[in-house]
């Protein structure tokens, strides 16, 4: 963050003599910082860009791990509209997006908003909110399986104000068991959520809020109309981030149920797990990573532009 | 929470009306439990793992303690082999932050400092494959890991995690690297000096903010992984503590303390990096989300 800040000076000087000079600079490039450059990118290529490669070539074939892969051509991408899984999975998916999504992003808005002033205790209170984001999403999905087992807290805390009715086996009940992973991620996310928004509301203008306020705007008004505005460069940013961290959720899901009971709480990617390390229908499983990655690509490409815009 | 003392002195005697008062009475009131809700999953998850196997048995789980025990823990570290779960994590993270960082902060000192061309496209390309799901790498990474006979290995492991988390930490220190004002090199490549001794005794020690914040978040993401660590390791004795974690509740199913002891025993580590470095760690979220 500091780093933009500073960088602007410099990055106009730097640029306004680039095209002047490139030529000339290029061939100055000494080959030890071209091997500091390309050790780096070699690893990536490698690791990365090479595999995401392969998934796509996978994805059109059928092969279970041993000997070689039997071309399908788009057979895989068939097969999934008659998997009703694939449609539970897709559902779920987008389930997950909008609460998971919906509701970190209000709550840690509410939280930033009534936690940026200085004043007395607001440190702890912040503190305690953002320790559980720091946790394993496998240790905070155990966190949660002890607190919602039969009999655990959860339940006790309800049947103790009087809700005997609705306490039940959250996560056994495939009526619940999403909403149940949906709470322990919200849980840990609220806190990240809310460190992006209270950067952002350190960046607005404070005079604007003051003067709307002489002119007799009230507190909701200027939310609304002064400070929400001047927060459009973090919302991008939080949505497209909320959208990638909802298709890669994997951790936490198969750290509760695994996918189950009976595949209630399946996401895409938990049924893409599944289908490539359990039942090792690897051509299968590679389509439906692509199919996470078509949804994803518009996102990442909405996070690069902010990234480059901004810099 | 105190809430008589909520207003510090200073706005009182500012204001003399009860107004300011009043509000800061009223935000501690909303904000103290609702921050002890958000704790008592922690509280009560460590109410567990403390309590006797047999405490839990008679009086359930969500009864109030009425013994103190270690038995949880010394089952997780001895016959859940927590221990040793916790050792391979270290090695992979210490390791694998170390390579990253400094890979990373090599490619963009290249990228920053020099004139190479399209260097904006390769760090863009570098970025945008660590925002890749994984989902789309694990079935290729687990098999060329086999191909290259390194398949349930801790090697394996750390490669994969310096090659995803490479692209994120260039952007980041590409950026701060470009903000150290010229003159600052200017002055040593006067005196002669090559680009490795810029980079070794200029660029990296003034990086050393953004390293700090860099290392802190890389400590977390990496000890916390379980998604690589499924797919490239196969034997019980090379997990990490995530995946042993997992193991550890399927074999102890109904002995709750034991499984709430190593859900304890995984997040200490990353709580600790947390509070030493809270302000390193908390600019290190925001280095990369708020450009």
């Amino acid at each position: 963050m500091s780093s933009t800040q500073v960088a602007t000076p410099e990055t106009s000087s730097h640029d306004g003599r680039q095209p002047v000079r490139a030529g000339r600079r290029w061939r100055r490039v000494p080959p030890l910082v071209w091997v500091f450059l390309l050790v780096p990118l070699a690893v990536e290529l490698a690791w990365v860009f090479w595999p995401a490669l392969n998934s796509f070539s996978l994805s059109l074939t059928k092969w279970n791990g041993v000997g070689a892969a039997e071309p399908v051509g788009l057979d895989n991408y068939r097969r999934m509209f008659d998997d009703p899984i694939v449609r539970t999975a897709v559902t779920n998916t987008v389930i997950w997006i909008v609460v998971f999504g919906g509701l970190s992003v209000l709550i840690g808005l509410g939280l930033a908003v009534a936690l940026n002033r200085p004043r007395r205790g607001v440190g702890l209170y912040r503190s305690a909110i953002y320790l559980p984001m720091v946790f394993a999403l496998a240790v905070t999905g155990l966190f949660w399986r002890v607190l919602y087992q039969p009999g655990g807290t959860v339940n006790s805390a309800l049947e103790n104000i009087g809700l005997d009715g609705v306490a039940r086996q959250w996560l056994a009940d495939p009526d619940t068991a999403l909403y149940a992973v949906l709470v322990a991620a919200i849980w840990r996310q609220v806190g990240y959520i809310m460190v992006l928004y209270l950067a952002g509301l350190k960046g607005c203008d404070p005079s604007l809020e003051e003067a709307a306020a002489v002119d007799g705007a009230s507190a909701w008004q200027r939310f609304r109309y002064v400070v929400f505005p001047q927060l459009r460069g973090v919302n991008t940013v939080v949505f497209a981030i909320t959208v990638i961290d909802s298709l890669r959720t994997f951790d936490i899901v198969w750290a509760m149920t695994r996918g189950g009971p009976y595949n209630s709480s399946q996401l895409l990617s938990t049924y893409m797990f599944e289908q490539g390390f359990t039942a090792l229908n690897l051509g299968y499983s590679s389509a439906l990573a692509v199919v996470i990655f078509v949804l994803a690509i518009g996102f990442i490409i909405t996070y690069l532009v902010r990234a480059t815009r901004e810099d | 929470m105190t809430t008589e003392t909520a207003v510090d002195p200073g706005t009182v005697r500012r204001s003399a009306n009860v107004g300011p008062r009043r509000r800061g009475w009223i935000f501690h009131a909303c904000m103290a439990p609702l921050t002890l809700l958000w704790v008592a999953p922690m509280v009560f998850v460590l109410a567990v793992a403390f309590r006797s196997f047999d405490d839990i048995a008679a009086r359930g789980l969500g009864a109030l303690p009425a013994s103190f025990s270690l038995d949880g823990f010394s089952t997780a570290l001895s016959e859940g082999a927590i221990g040793r779960a916790l050792a391979n994590s270290a090695v992979v993270t210490v390791i694998g932050v170390v390579a990253t960082l400094f890979l990373a902060s090599l490619a963009a000192f290249a990228l920053s400092r020099h004139a190479i061309p399209f260097s904006r496209t390769i760090l863009l390309t570098m970025l945008a494959g660590n925002l890749l799901p994984p989902q789309i790498l694990l079935i290729p990474v687990s098999s060329i890991t086999q191909s290259l006979g390194i398949y349930d290995s801790l090697f394996a492991l750390i490669v994969v995690q310096v090659g995803f988390g490479l692209g994120f930490y260039t952007f980041v220190l590409h950026g701060f690297m470009r903000s150290i004002p010229n003159e600052v090199l200017e002055a040593a490549v006067v005196d002669g000096a090559g680009s490795a001794r810029i980079y070794a005794r200029i660029v990296l020690p003034l990086c050393r903010p953004a390293l700090a914040a860099l290392a802190a978040l890389a400590t977390t993401w990496i000890f916390n992984d379980l998604i690589w660590a499924l797919t490239v390791l196969r034997t019980e004795t090379k997990f990490p503590i995530t995946v042993a974690l997992l193991n550890l509740q399927g074999g102890f199913v109904s002995n709750w303390n034991v499984v709430a002891s190593g859900a304890v025993l995984a997040a200490i580590p990353t709580a600790v990096v947390f509070f030493a470095f809270q302000k390193h760690f908390v600019s290190g979220l925001l280095v990369g989300a708020n450009k």
